[in-house]
């Protein structure tokens, strides 16, 4: 095991000094940031800041990517992620994800949920488990009486709380969120939006999103990315965290007045 | 405005020359369709009323003696119907693991992609090879080269019927791997593509809750892949049923059955390659049928391979 790197109390994930690259484009730079925990954290920012990136890179679902690279320390829980003794497997098992598009495998809706928990090792009972998870995720009702139907069933916004019905059934410490709400209609959305509310009572939850309402209606914390061109770069924007807050106060009373412009629809 | 339009734009209406042209696209079109159908049906009529004498005195006899005897015009095909199966569905069973790993290994980022890519590019290549080059390779290089393994194996187990005989040349098991080699590249390239077609949030929904390279392969990329493949493994059945070239010249041509996959046997196709040419009166029409067993065979894996496919595919 890695040597343990002290962290700041009620702190869940430090990112210290990170940046990470794709190839040799850098698309974040020089992030230093510390998620709080059992609290909901959202990502804002324009296109192409790297919010997901950063977001991807707390589980090290980068990795998947071929010729991505990160550079600094990501810690949870006082060990780096991103050390080399350190298995992505064992990290993805304890830091989740929900995705952009609702993603449910091709198979029955027990199957989606109790899969995970197979694979993580899971030894109680799966017909609890099953249960409990898509009540904590709100879609329970709509999924009791076809268990055995395909997870393609459901509709997109039942999808996506299948989903996270889905991640929760691995017991994460952190649940990561990659816009989960991009792909559903208002209805939907705020249906997840009040899950995410019940879920943070007992989760980490870390979101990206680009509606900056639900950022408001969702968060505690914002951390507003932004993207500057660099000068002897050519071709691209750097990424890089502009401002960290209580999402109250990055809201009505931001530092940086290009905040002020992003949440007030001046660019974006 | 509108007269500017009518003036700048001349295809507003179209001339009756272009609906022409339409028209009679769409019939020749049709007329091509229709003739696929009609050359499948003719070939099936033609080889079946060639067949009626042989049907007629055998029946269902023929499928089971393996008689095979111009001077006493008798005829049975058991030998040259064992051998086409025995043969396949070996080298099925050798090729299924063979070309879906390596379908795996090409398109999963196991390795750096240009290495992937080469992988991929001789597989395709081995496809090109003609049959008669593999054939003439089998016999010149790779039967000599396997006939000792063969002897240990007949040897140490001999006592397993498809190990009775001592390998004396070419076989059914020389025959067996030219026809792995030869259908490996259909499975191998038809898996890649229905595991390419898996959609990579499919992938990332599994690594991201902590499953394994190892279960994510097998639990969900091949699940969701599993109709394309299956219909390639029954792609390579069909054509190893109907491979003639190769199998001919490395199998040995004998129509002395043997249960054993170390002697010399026959399939239909090879049967009817070697005795086409000298054959008249019952023996064309014997191995007329034979041709309608073969071709039955093959369009019934075929139709099967188009069933499993659409039973299999999931929605996703």
């Amino acid at each position: 095991m890695p040597r343990k790197i002290k962290q700041k109390k009620n702190i869940c994930i430090s990112l210290e000094n990170v940046s990470i690259s794709y190839g040799k484009f850098e698309a974040v730079r020089n992030i230093y940031c510390d998620l709080p925990k059992s609290k909901v954290t959202a990502l804002i920012g324009p296109s192409g800041c790297g919010k997901s990136t950063v977001l991807r890179s707390l589980n090290r679902m980068n990795d998947l990517i071929p010729g991505c690279s990160l550079k600094g320390r990501v810690l949870f829980e006082g060990i780096d992620l991103y050390n080399p003794q350190i298995d992505p497997v064992e990290v993805r098992r304890r830091i989740g994800m929900v995705f952009q598009q609702p993603n449910p495998f091709p198979k029955s809706i027990f199957e989606n949920i109790a899969y995970g928990a197979r694979v993580n090792g899971y030894t109680g009972n799966l017909n609890e488990l099953v249960e409990h998870s898509l009540k904590k995720a709100a879609v329970w009702d709509e999924c009791k009486d076809k268990l055995n139907d395909s997870g393609y069933s459901l509709s997109g916004g039942q999808q996506q709380r299948l989903c996270i019905a889905r991640t929760i059934a691995i017991e994460p410490d952190v649940i990561l969120m990659d816009e989960p709400c991009s792909a559903l209609d208002p209805i939907s959305t705020l249906k997840i939006e009040e899950t995410i509310h019940e879920l943070k009572k007992s989760y980490t939850i870390i979101i990206v999103t680009h509606n900056m309402q639900q950022a408001l209606r969702v968060s505690d914390m914002t951390a507003f990315y932004n993207a500057e061109e660099l000068e002897g770069v050519s071709g691209g924007k750097v990424g890089y965290l502009a401002e960290f807050n209580d999402t109250e106060k990055i809201f009505n009373s931001p530092d940086h007045k290009t905040t002020q412009d992003y949440i007030s629809g001046k660019f974006g | 405005m509108t007269s500017e339009n009518t003036t700048k734009y001349s295809l507003r209406r179209r001339p009756k020359s272009e609906k022409l042209i339409d028209e009679s696209f769409r019939k020749l079109t049709i007329a091509m369709a229709a003739m696929v159908a009609v050359v499948l049906v003719s070939i099936l009529l033609v080889v079946f009323f060639e067949s009626t004498e042989a049907i007629g005195r055998y029946g269902l006899s023929f499928l089971v003696t393996s008689e095979w005897n111009p001077v006493t015009d008798e005829y049975g095909a058991f030998t040259a119907i064992y051998g086409t199966m025995l043969t396949s569905l070996a080298s099925l069973l050798i090729a299924i693991p063979l070309g879906v790993g390596t379908a795996i290994f090409i398109t999963e980022n196991i390795i750096p992609e240009k290495i992937r890519n080469l992988v991929g590019l001789m597989v395709e290549l081995l496809a090109a090879i003609p049959s008669v080059v593999l054939g003439l390779w089998a016999i010149m290089v790779m039967e000599p080269f396997l006939r000792p393994f063969l002897k240990q194996l007949h040897e140490n187990l001999g006592w397993i019927p498809i190990f009775s005989s001592e390998p004396i040349g070419p076989g059914v098991a020389p025959a067996i791997l030219i026809l792995v080699v030869m259908i490996l590249p259909i499975i191998t390239s038809i898996s890649r593509d229905s595991i390419n077609q898996v959609p990579d949030k499919l992938r990332e929904a599994a690594y991201g809750i902590g499953a394994t390279r190892w279960s994510t392969i097998f639990n969900i990329i091949l699940p969701a892949a599993i109709s394309g493949i299956a219909g390639g493994i029954l792609l390579a059945l069909g054509r190893a049923m109907g491979e003639t070239m190769a199998v001919t010249m490395i199998i040995g041509n004998s129509n002395n059955f043997s249960w054993s996959i170390l002697s010399p046997g026959y399939t239909i196709s090879a049967l009817l390659a070697n005795q086409f040419g000298e054959a008249d009166g019952s023996q064309v029409s014997s191995l007329m049928f034979a041709a309608l067993i073969l071709m039955i065979l093959t369009l019934v894996v075929n139709i099967f391979a188009q069933w499993i496919v659409k039973k299999l595919s999931l929605k996703y």
